[in-house]
């Protein structure tokens, strides 16, 4: 009603019987040809909301899922032993209570979770999910995430069958699982989405189509999806078979759009067509402009220069790296490069919500608060070239996605390195599969690379660096990093784990494994009737289960 | 006539075959892998997934037992979605990206058409110079700000009325078509426009038009029967091509207006390297093509009679 404010008063009866008349011939001539139905995003009396989904999920089926709107889909629809409450607080899910030691742990499962179907969801469930996810034909990417579980890596790598691994049902509502190692964190993966169970007889009778549609799903988690048109919409509608339904105030969760184009969302945002929307640099102004309120939250991942470490490489000189970290100002980089609200300047490979012992690990272990130095910088560039035999650097290889944040970026750093320490930079720009064969190929210098968390433990950051991790891509190897990580991977106690990470930080400081450059943060919009959006760093983010429009 | 369809038939499967070995090598010797993934996976992990994709194996090999499928009209199963096969999705997807694209090609033809022959009716006159710096304008302009600027103009448009008159993206209903097919036409229509200017201007003159004003035929009919009818032919030549185009080249107007269509598969698997995506929608679109080619080549003869008798 904008409109109306600037358009003078004698206008307006004329301008509201033409827009009248308009409208009359618009109604005619489309409800004879459509069912058009004026949509809002959010609705109080039917308690449904529509959403936008960035891209079409490409693999519903969890114990293959890897891709975080796969993941978003799947939390709503799936449960596993365990879950998120609408506080972030781990709670029961299909499990009701459990008992962990340091060998095993057993957990006893509530009678009353339901399939979809009817069928009481059981710990066979459970027994036949974890072996396919293991069981090497599988190809399951996330594989790895079960090894804590007894004897998965050996069958992973097809030296066991998969009837070996360490989880039994004892009866239909027990499961005992055996762990390879004592895992504290072990709680927390049963809230992961390969964990979650799968019915056989289900699994078996789509013959290979598990989860390529909305009919080839069994569900057991707060929804299910009740209509799936491929790179269209997928419908969810309230699971009335849930355990917990009444906690659940939505009847129906509409991702009526799949589409990545961010202005596009915004647009439709504006229409109220739907009711979230993830914004970007681009979008951002536009949204500023339509004095939209935006929100923002921090998606809990670090990016960071990453060096190549391996011998040979220019960028396996200590004090060359130690150049380019003291000429590089985090601050300067949220603030002048990233220009978005939410980011924060990268100070530690771990980010600032990671739990310590009692409270925040950050906050009990400060990562230190270094201020860019130019003459340290230049000193230590001078003792690089002594080392090395160099009269000059030659120029540094960087290689980047082909985004253009990551190009921005890439230009900034060039520029940076350049006027300070008239180092030259060469930026190597790959479209996503090609970066990755570059990186793993060790084809380059210095690779703008990041790190999402998996799961609530530092442990999820802390073997990054280790020399058997394959995502270490520029093969750091450093025999106290590697021990230090083997300690917080064997203990439960909080402290020695925690210190044992304490010495991780200050090894990829000291060692400049990579020069930290943000924690990345997201703005979004999100309609001020949705109220109890959950957003979260680990699992299904955003999350809609508990949310309720009010009047 | 049948033999004729015949050998354009027999020509058309040589130029799938053709498409389809180009593309295969092409795809194979672009570097990176289709496996990889953000996270890396084991080297087991990695060998099960190239043995399920038949990856193992030497690459002439692949390219014999891709043939052989491609025959049985088998694509595979995506890489990305590693529980769909190629060909549900070209099934679910190409009848949405064909209706937007007919859509837009009778919006494009039909706007050509008459805007074409009024340039040329007006030629070096007010009509003309308007419509013809649009055409330039069309023809220069990208099709993505088009149909970024239109979707701009839906959500004017619902909150001037204060009520979803048109929807902003999405599919379904007709009511979801018009403005991308719009879009999406535009750039043909602006193609289309010039090139039936330039051809009614050849016919304009002709001895047939002054025999027929001769007639003492009215101006109408001359202009059906005779102008029209004649010049319409290498608009009718072009259009098969176009259909092909506008039902490929949608991915952009896909996007921005939230429609499943195959073009976006088309374009992400290219950047995905999306092995078999790649190989079924290019395959597939390739025998799009020739075959609107030769529809065309066909429909050709009732236009005019004199390619029949060749």
């Amino acid at each position: 009603m904008t409109a109306r404010a600037r358009i003078p008063a004698t206008f307006q009866t004329p301008l509201a019987l033409m827009r009248t008349f308009l409208l009359l011939t618009f109604a005619v001539s489309f409800i004879t040809t459509s069912n058009l139905t004026f949509a809002s995003a959010v609705d109080a009396e039917t308690q449904s909301a529509s959403i936008a989904l960035a891209q079409e999920p490409p693999q519903l089926n969890g114990m293959k899922a890897t891709d975080q709107v796969s993941i978003q889909v799947l939390s709503h629809v799936m449960e596993g032993l365990t879950r998120y409450d609408r506080r972030g607080m781990l709670s029961p899910g299909v499990a009701l209570r459990w008992e962990i030691s340091d060998e095993k742990a057993t957990f006893w499962l509530r009678d009353n979770a339901r399939w979809s179907n009817g069928d009481p969801v059981t710990a066979h469930d459970f027994v036949f999910a974890w072996r396919t996810v293991v069981t090497p034909s599988t190809a399951s990417e996330y594989a790895f995430i079960l090894y804590p579980i007894k004897h998965a890596e050996a069958i992973n790598r097809g030296e066991r069958p998969a009837t070996d691994l360490g989880v039994r049902a004892l009866d239909d509502f027990t499961l005992e699982v055996e762990l390879e190692r004592p895992t504290a964190y072990f709680l927390k993966l049963t809230a992961f989405v390969s964990y979650f169970p799968v019915q056989e007889a289900f699994y078996q009778s789509t013959q290979g189509a598990y989860g390529a549609d909305a009919d080839k799903l069994l569900y057991n988690g707060a929804f299910r999806i009740s209509n799936w048109v491929h790179s269209a919409s997928l419908t969810m509608l309230k699971n009335e078979r849930y355990w917990d339904r009444d906690a659940i105030f939505l009847n129906k969760l509409d991702h009526a759009y799949i589409t990545a184009d961010t202005r596009a969302r915004l647009n439709l945002y504006v229409d109220d067509e739907i009711a979230f929307t993830r914004i970007d640099g681009e979008t951002y102004k536009d949204a500023l402009a339509n004095k939209l309120r935006i929100r923002n939250f921090v998606t809990g991942s670090v990016f960071f220069l990453e060096f190549n470490h391996r011998t040979g490489r220019v960028t396996d000189n200590l004090n060359l790296r130690r150049a380019l970290l003291a000429a590089f100002d985090p601050e300067e980089f949220v603030n002048r490069v990233l220009q978005m609200p939410g980011n924060l300047p990268g100070r530690s490979l771990f980010p600032v919500w990671l739990q310590g012992v009692e409270g925040k690990f950050r906050d009990e272990f400060p990562a230190s608060e270094r201020t860019p130095n130019i003459d340290e910088a230049k000193a230590y560039l001078e003792a690089a070239k002594k080392e090395l035999g160099l009269d000059e650097i030659p120029p540094l290889a960087l290689l980047v996605s082909d985004s253009p944040t990551a190009t921005k970026q890439a230009e900034y750093l060039q520029g940076l390195y350049k006027s300070k320490l008239g180092l030259d930079i060469r930026i190597d720009v790959q479209t996503f599969k090609q970066r990755l064969a570059k990186m793993t190929a060790g084809e380059f210098d210095i690779v703008g690379a990041g790190w999402g968390p998996d799961f609530d433990d530092i442990m999820t950051f802390g073997d990054l660096f280790a020399s058997w991790n394959l995502n270490n891509r520029g093969r750091y190897s450093n025999a106290n990093y590697d021990e230090a990580v083997r300690t917080t991977m064997n203990a439960t106690d909080p402290a020695i784990r925690m210190q044992a990470m304490a010495a991780v930080q200050k090894i990829v400081e000291e060692d400049v494994v990579i020069v930290p450059l943000y924690e990345q943060g997201v703005i979004y919009l999100l309609h001020p009737k949705l109220r109890g959006v959950r957003r979260t760093v680990v699992g299904g983010d955003p999350d809609f289960t508990y949310a309720r429009v009010v009047p | 006539m049948g033999r004729y369809i015949l050998e354009r038939l027999i020509g058309g499967i040589i130029t799938v075959w053709f498409i389809a070995t180009a593309t295969f090598f092409a795809m194979h010797a672009v570097p990176g892998d289709p496996l990889m993934n953000e996270k890396a996976a084991t080297p087991e992990i990695r060998a099960n997934l190239a043995r399920q994709y038949g990856l193992d194996r030497p690459l002439a090999e692949q390219y014999l037992l891709f043939l052989s499928n491609m025959a049985k009209g088998d694509f595979g199963i995506s890489f990305t979605q590693q529980n769909r096969r190629v060909n549900d999705i070209i099934k679910d997807h190409f009848p949405v990206s064909a209706l937007l694209g007919v859509l837009a090609i009778t919006i494009a033809a039909a706007g050509g058409v008459v805007w074409g022959a009024i340039t040329a009716l007006y030629r070096n006159r007010l009509p003309d110079i308007i419509i013809m710096s649009l055409v330039i304008l069309c023809i220069s302009v990208p099709s993505f700000v088009f149909a970024a600027l239109g979707q701009l103009a839906l959500v004017g448009l619902n909150q001037w009325f204060g009520v979803s008159v048109l929807p902003v993206a999405g599919w379904g209903t007709l009511a979801h078509m018009l403005m991308p097919a719009l879009v999406l036409g535009l750039g043909t229509m602006a193609l289309l426009t010039r090139l039936m200017r330039s051809s009614m201007l050849d016919v304009i003159n002709e001895d047939y038009v002054r025999t027929a004003k001769a007639k003492g035929l009215s101006k109408t009919r001359i202009f059906t029967h005779h102008q029209l009818r004649n010049a319409i032919l290498p608009v009718v030549t072009v259009l098969g091509p176009q259909v092909a185009a506008i039902t490929t080249g949608g991915f952009v107007v896909e996007m921005i207006f939230a429609i499943p269509g195959l073009g976006r598969y088309f374009v992400q698997a290219v950047q995905q390297l999306d092995y078999t995506v790649i190989m079924g929608t290019t395959v597939f679109y390739g025998a799009f093509l020739v075959l609107m080619v030769i529809v065309v080549d066909i429909l050709y003869g009732f236009i005019d009679p004199r390619v029949r008798l060749r």
